[in-house]
């Protein structure tokens, strides 16, 4: 492979992996802006992914191709439902966010496979037949000319257009409307309160809990987005190592893209590329002569790293991870 | 009579604690209304209770005369009521603005429309002489400028009754001075001030009334005018009290602690304390006077060990202890009551007994090396509970945390005494405690310089400085830039000097620091 | 007013009631029948005495597993890398197991402290992070938990040149024992679980009766004042965390030595890290509660096993429970209320 070719191959793949990354991590990224740890993500992710693999294959017949939003749809649904066990328990009933976050992702897990051998008698689903396809953003036909031929640019043509996924696209959609919302709107205001000094947001009228759950909410929400859109593209099947460690992957995103969203998007993007290269990494040159380990690991060192300072300094929102009691000072 | 607010017989209860009882408050329109009270006395409580974070168990509030159910801020704020808290409630990583309009943000096609909101926070702060800058962050500017941005979130909600929290306890004179302006201003412009306090002299000449409130108790209105500080203090403590500590002449021995030439850094790498110098002797009482912030709490952390010495040299009896462990600062001979006593002072999660072993816990005959005797540590306990009179309710074994913070302070000067230092560092040792408790430990200082021994007492109240210490260095921008007598100055001299002004004087030295 | 004790009792014994009763609302929702399931769990703990054997051998890497997260949360530290540490510890044993010919005598306790080294080692990272770098551990500890992952595997594969499983242990560095499985109809039980309820005499002992215990203890409460006191923070917080590395790492040596003799390529975790945040959780942190919390899971998981068989339910279901029950206790808060209001009234009557 020629390097243009090598480059050609990585990119898309490496977006390819970053799409569930991206929708997990920017829910992690409100629900951290809210003061609630979510290290439940990663059993969203595995109840996102089994609901759209479930109403993918019931409903893929009838539906056809699009069933694969009607999934995503469910998945979302599942994981705001998931996540309000954790938005009770850490946000009304004082829970230790890290020990809830630990049981949703046993809870997770375990749901998910008794109701696959529930209703599939085995321990894994079969494979679903719409699973979420490429297309090539050749540009639309509107009054004989051809508007937006993306995929013909040369050289960023092939990089980036001409094997785009819709899930990819809403992903840096979803990224920039987060960063929209965080940053520019009311709502966004009271969530950073919220999440550096909740005590003065309450004294200001904004309702503590109500932004919390929300934030949780939306961060299930994304996390169940997150796991069908991986499941629905990855590996075409549910079972119990579907998700192994994306959910916890997300949540490096959201600190090594130092909880912002467009960071967490260009974390997600870059773990892509380690994925990208330890699972597809001896096809190509130099590459090849690299342990797949060190390419595993490169995500979760490269967190450390940034934590520690030496990728610049990490600092996660002031009130993260402790509960709001009223009228305690 | 007009009451613009009227608190009507509250009581409030957290579990079996009662923290108000019958308390009865009228505010009314355009007067000064003072709220007096000791420290956990339940003024703060009564507060919350009108701005709506606690729900009374009897007891009616009226505001204009209708009876209302504050059930949270936002009724307050609706009502008319704002609060300026103690500890200032801003978001330290958002601007001026944003922390004001947070909870009411002007928008325009959904976004916050950030330049209207400044805008009018320009005009506001204006029309009060308040002289914010709507677009700095709150972490880069003063202690001062914060509390007039809390001042700025009511005015800003539109509120008609304002209530103080203990504004001045972390200002400046001059910044006090300027408060009190703002305040007549306030009143001038129509609103009515609720002010919670504990400071006498600040009630005499700012308030109109006084309601005093004694363990939770309402005691009663008096007003400012037909009344007097003695008065006052003995309906605040219930008894007579004594504004002047009994003490005899010091007769001050060979230096103890020397400081020369000190720097020290904090954490960003700013220097607060800046070419200190200051000696402590023998049989004396150095009061170090001065604003909060600047460098008491660096100064302290140098001398025992807790910070690193940038330059200059701290020597102990003629050792040199400079950028020494804390441990070995310790056991040269450095005794520290430390300002935070939560913070630094105490495992609030360990028995008082195992806190009073804290700084001995390593050697015999608590410690055998490995192992640790825990029946010594309860035999020491028991004798410094014993002598400190603490009241622990279940002696050495009850939580630290269960403690009243006057106990807590008693078991922490025991525990640092008991070990018999040289030199005695006492940081803000009264700080939220009592008069009871105030003028114990105050006499226990007092007795340790009568036995010979060295006494370091950080102060922000004047009136603690001037009455325990034997002689006052007075520290500002880092530096100590003057040294008086408690004897030959006055409570004025002392305020300017604090605020960096020289001495009218020809011996006076030269200011330090960096304006 | 209830006694504090009661309560520190009751919230967990709630939460295991409300879990089990949970349990037996999905069986019964999801068309199962909750007394032949809980039957079988029944059967598959305590039927026989194989699986009264099993039932140990699985409780033994619980206890473990649950004094690392428990001595962790002792000294003001959350350990949820116990995960990384086992794999680390259970690799290391495994290696010393087979690759070096000693006297049994020496064989097997260095091939135990080998994998308390590495487990050792490997917090002993999240505690230098955290003690110099200011990392939360919570964090470094989730990142090396895959990191553990990851390279345990890439070592075992290149150990059994390209293989899954690492050789079996010699026999001299075994924890199995013949009359432990006369005993019990050749189940799996080994001598393992006397090393782990030695380690619990170890903790209390720490915890409670040393000088070094005192100061983990303060450290771990306040740091400030630990400072003030004189006490290393940095030190205790990296031994603090060595310390319960180890315990971990020693729930590793229990699979390499015992239960599996040998050490072999994972696609995931083994649970018994996660599980041992359950455990800790439910004994309260102290070193006997941890006994009790590690024989109710481990039970529960090994029961489990002969759900699907007597009573043809998942055992996932068992795992659903757990989840619960973790869920439960940490929503203590709500309980005690609960509790107190319940108090109050009968007080009132």
């Amino acid at each position: 492979m020629s390097g243009l070719d090598i480059l050609y191959f990585i990119i898309p793949s490496a977006i390819l992996y970053a799409t569930p990354l991206i929708f997990t991590a920017i829910g992690g990224v409100f629900s951290e802006r809210s003061g609630v740890v979510n290290i439940g993500l990663e059993g969203i992710m595995v109840v996102g992914a089994f609901t759209g693999i479930y109403v993918n294959l019931e409903y893929g017949e009838a539906i056809g191709p699009n069933v694969i939003w009607f999934a995503i749809l469910a998945a979302l649904v599942a994981g705001a439902v998931f996540s309000l066990l954790l938005a009770v328990a850490a946000v009304s009933f004082r829970a230790d966010q890290t020990v809830t976050g630990v049981a949703l992702n046993m809870l997770g897990a375990a749901v998910t496979i008794f109701l696959v051998k529930l209703i599939y008698d085995k321990g894994q689903t079969d494979m679903i037949a719409n699973s979420i396809q490429r297309f090539e953003m050749d540009g639309f036909e509107l009054w004989g000319i051809n508007w937006f031929p993306l995929a013909n640019i040369p050289f960023f043509g092939p990089l980036l257009f001409q094997n785009v996924y819709s899930t990819s696209l809403l992903a840096f959609g979803v990224a920039i409307v987060a960063w929209f919302v965080i940053y520019k709107t009311p709502f966004g205001l009271r969530l950073r309160a919220v999440g550096e000094h909740p005590m003065a947001a309450d004294t200001m009228g904004v309702n503590v809990a109500k932004m919390r759950y929300i934030a949780v909410l939306i961060s299930g929400a994304l996390g169940g987005i997150g796991g069908a859109v991986y499941a629905q593209t990855i590996t075409l099947d549910f079972s119990a190592s579907t998700i192994a460690g994306q959910g916890f992957m997300a949540i490096a995103a959201v600190i090594f893209g130092k909880w912002h969203p467009l960071g967490a998007l260009g974390a997600a993007l870059f773990f892509g590329v380690a994925q990208t290269l330890s699972i597809a990494g001896n096809q190509i040159p130099y590459i090849q002569d690299i342990p797949a380990v060190y390419l595993q690991i490169l995500p979760y060192v490269l967190t450390i790293l940034a934590l520690a300072g030496f990728i610049g300094k990490a600092i996660a929102p002031k009130a993260s991870g402790t509960p709001y009691i009223k009228g305690k000072r | 009579m007009e009451y613009v607010i009227e608190m009507l017989g509250i009581r409030k209860e957290f579990g079996n604690f009662v923290a108000n009882n019958n308390i009865t408050l009228q505010l009314k329109k355009g007067e000064i209304h003072a709220l007096l009270g000791e420290n956990g006395a339940g003024k703060s409580t009564l507060m919350n209770v009108l701005f709506g974070l606690y729900q009374p168990e009897a007891g009616e509030i009226r505001v204009h005369g209708k009876k209302v159910n504050i059930a949270n801020p936002n009724i307050a704020n609706d009502l008319g009521i704002g609060m300026v808290h103690q500890h200032f409630m801003l978001v330290e990583n958002f601007t001026v603005t944003e922390n004001i309009i947070l909870g009411s943000e002007p928008t325009t096609f959904g976004m916050v429309s950030l330049k209207k909101a400044a805008k009018k926070v320009r005009e506001l702060s204006e029309r009060y002489n308040l002289d914010v800058d709507p677009n700095a962050k709150i972490e880069d500017i003063s202690v001062g400028m914060q509390q007039r941005v809390e001042i700025l979130k009511t005015l800003y909600r539109g509120a008609e009754m304002l209530i103080f929290d203990e504004p001045t306890a972390s200002l400046t004179p001059q910044e006090i001075e300027e408060l009190i302006q703002i305040m007549r201003l306030l009143i001038k412009e129509g609103k009515s001030i609720i002010i919670i306090t504990h400071k006498l002299k600040e009630i005499m000449e700012v308030s109109d009334r006084v309601t005093i409130i004694r363990k939770g108790e309402g005691i009663g209105t008096v007003v400012t005018a037909e009344t007097n500080p003695n008065e006052l203090a003995e309906l605040m403590v219930g008894r007579q009290v004594e504004f002047k500590t009994e003490k005899t002449e010091a007769t001050p021995g060979e230096d103890v602690l020397v400081v020369k030439d000190l720097v020290v850094s904090d954490y960003r790498g700013i220097d607060k304390v800046v070419n200190l110098n200051l000696n402590v002797r023998r049989g004396e009482i150095v009061g170090i006077a001065g604003i909060d912030g600047n460098g008491q709490s660096e100064l302290i952390e140098a001398l025992t060990g807790l910070r690193k010495v940038k330059s200059g040299t701290i020597t102990l009896n003629g050792q040199n202890i400079t950028n020494l462990k804390p441990r070995s600062i310790t056991e040269a001979g450095v005794g520290h009551i430390p300002e935070d006593r939560h913070k630094h002072g105490l495992v609030l999660d360990f028995p008082i007994g195992h806190n009073i072993a804290l700084q001995t816990y390593y050697k015999p005959p608590i410690s055998k090396g490995f192992v640790m005797d825990y029946k010594k540590i309860s035999e020491k306990a028991r004798q410094v509970i014993e002598e400190y009179d603490v009241r622990t309710g279940q002696g050495e074994m009850t939580p630290a945390r269960a403690l009243s913070g006057g106990n807590q302070q008693k078991a922490i000067i025991g525990r640092e005494v008991d070990r018999n230092p040289d030199l005695l560092i006492a940081a803000l040792p009264t700080r939220g405690l009592d008069v009871g408790a105030i003028e114990f430990i105050h006499s226990r200082l007092i007795e340790q310089r009568d036995k010979g021994k060295a006494v370091l007492l950080i102060s922000f109240e004047l009136d603690e400085v001037m009455n325990v210490s034997d002689r006052i260095a007075v520290i500002y921008d880092g530096t100590i830039v003057d040294t008086v007598y408690p004897k030959l100055t006055s409570e004025q001299e002392l305020g300017l000097l604090m605020a960096g002004e020289t001495r009218q004087q020809p011996d006076s030295l030269t200011k330090g620091g960096t304006e | 007013m209830m006694s504090n004790r009661i309560v520190n009792i009751l919230v967990p014994a709630i939460s295991i009631i409300v879990g089990l009763v949970v349990g037996a609302v999905v069986m019964l929702v999801s068309g199962y029948d909750p007394v032949q399931g809980y039957t079988a769990l029944w059967n598959g703990i305590f039927g026989d005495s194989y699986s009264i054997g099993n039932t140990i051998r699985q409780i033994t890497p619980y206890i473990l597993a649950g004094l690392a997260v428990a001595f962790a949360f002792r000294t003001g530290l959350f350990n949820i890398g116990v995960e990384g540490q086992l794999l680390m510890g259970w690799l290391a044993a495994a290696w010393v197991g087979y690759a070096v010919e000693l006297p049994r005598v020496i064989h097997l306790p260095l091939a135990i402290i080998a994998a308390a080294v590495a487990g050792g080692l490997w917090a002993l990272l999240v505690g230098f992070l955290k003690a110099r770098l200011n990392v939360h551990e919570v964090i470094s500890s989730i990142m090396l938990n895959y990191t553990a992952l990851y390279i345990t595997n890439a070592i075992i594969k290149s150990l059994s040149d390209g293989g899954f499983k690492t050789e079996t242990v010699l026999p001299t560095a075994t924890l199995r024992a013949q009359w432990l499985r006369d005993m019990t109809d050749n189940s799996s039980l080994h001598l393992g679980i006397l090393v782990a309820l030695a380690m619990v005499l170890v903790m209390w002992f720490l915890l409670e009766k040393t000088t070094r215990g005192y100061e983990l203890k303060a450290v771990g409460f306040n740091q400030n004042a630990a400072e003030y006191a004189g006490m290393s923070v940095k030190k205790n917080i990296i031994l603090a965390m060595t310390i319960s590395g180890m315990f971990a790492g020693l729930a590793g040596a229990m699979e390499a030595l015992g239960t599996f003799q040998n050490a072999s390529i994972k696609a995931g975790f083994t649970g018994v890290g996660f599980d041992g945040i359950a455990v800790a959780l439910l004994g309260a942190n102290t070193p006997l509660g941890v006994v009790f919390g590690a024989t109710l899971f481990g039970s529960l998981k090994y029961g489990a096993l002969n759900m699907p068989n007597e009573a043809g339910i998942p055992e996932e279901i068992v795992s659903i429970i757990i989840a619960l029950i973790i869920f439960f206790v940490a929503c203590g808060y709500v309980i005690r209320l609960l509790l107190e209001k319940f108090g109050s009234k009968k007080e009132g009557n």
